[in-house]
């Protein structure tokens, strides 16, 4: 009986490890947790892209839940969320505020006028400082703002269709109820 | 044909330097910064992860965030944070990942501690073995007829010699 147990103690620690090395297989390493959800939105005041007189701030949305959308006219990934972010526009599902990241505003500019705009409006981070307040890495990256201008959840890379209806719907659905 | 290939090797030549030069324009732009100062923003940037490559610091990695990071550090040595604070600036904005050397703390206690439990098993499983088979040497010894038996073998071996 002793005998049985000290020859399982080594199978035991395999299955053990291996199950460690099965979940890390499914994880991305890109994905980093940020430690910004939760806490409040970095405040910021850039120029508009399309009317760089004007400002925004993201305490001019106080009071509504809204996305925060990182984008960049020379990321390819972001082409393969656009039409995503389009139709969300077009159901007018929830305000997307598009932060243009490190990016020439007269490419943006072209970009927007290509593929279609789906934001309420674009604000420029030329220098990409305020990319750097919200712990941006990796562009196309999305957050979810709430009312009270929280960040509660962050989409690193393209925003599927997938990551929309088991992710940012319901989380959205509950934040306005609540 | 062979004139085609050293007409390429030529031309690759020619343009290496300018390849080299556009790299050049990547690395951290000089500063003017006194070599105290200089040498607090490296090691700054020697501590904190590249979340681009991942694999590389700050200090190593020309990546674009990279570039910006070893700006903000710069700037903010400049307007004279301590190396604390400014390593606190990029934990609020990347997260623990960021740090080469994670802190110690509960999430990360199984990380820190974990190489040192599991050598304490291995020396405990050791000991409790090794003492196992000198206790089964010691409470064995062979018996008067066992004894015999031995000497006889070893005897009959000594004969045929």
């Amino acid at each position: 009986m002793k005998r049985a147990v000290w020859f399982l103690l080594p199978l035991a620690a395999f299955l053990v490890l291996a199950a460690f090395l099965f979940r890390g297989l499914g994880l991305n390493p890109r994905e980093v947790p940020s430690p910004l959800i939760g806490k409040p939105a970095p405040a910021f005041e850039r120029p508009q892209l399309h009317d760089p007189a004007k400002t925004f701030s993201p305490k001019d949305l106080a009071g509504q839940v809204w996305l925060l959308n990182v984008w960049a006219s020379w990321c390819v990934a972001c082409r393969e969320e656009h039409p995503v972010l389009v139709e969300l526009a077009r159901q007018k599902a929830v305000p997307i505020v598009g932060l243009n990241y490190k990016d020439a505003s007269e490419d943006a500019k072209a970009w927007l006028k290509q593929f279609g705009d789906p934001y309420m409006l674009s604000v420029v981070d030329r220098d990409g400082r305020v990319g750097i307040d919200y712990g941006v890495y990796g562009v196309p990256e999305t957050f979810l703002i709430d009312a009270n201008g929280v960040i509660r959840h962050k989409q690193i890379g393209p925003l599927t269709p997938e990551a929309w209806e088991k992710t940012l719907r319901p989380k959205i659905e509950a934040l306005r109820k609540g | 044909m062979r004139t085609w290939r050293s007409l390429l090797v030529a031309l690759f030549v020619a343009l290496a330097p300018l390849a080299l030069a556009q790299n050049a324009g990547k690395e951290a732009a000089p500063l003017a910064m006194d070599p105290g100062t200089a040498k607090r923003a490296v090691a700054l940037a020697n501590e904190l992860r590249c979340l681009v490559c991942q694999n590389q610091t700050i200090a190593e990695s020309n990546a674009d965030l990279a570039q910006d990071l070893r700006r903000q550090i710069n700037e903010q040595i400049a307007a004279g944070r301590s190396d604390r604070e400014i390593i606190d600036y990029m934990v609020a904005r990347y997260g623990d990942f960021v740090l080469y050397r994670p802190p110690f703390k509960a999430a990360t206690a199984a990380l820190w501690l974990g190489p040192f439990v599991l050598a304490a098993i291995a020396l405990f499983v050791l000991a409790r073995v090794v003492r196992s088979r000198r206790r089964l040497a010691e409470e064995a010894p062979l018996s008067d007829a066992e004894r015999r038996e031995a000497e006889r073998l070893l005897g009959e071996k000594g004969k045929r010699k």
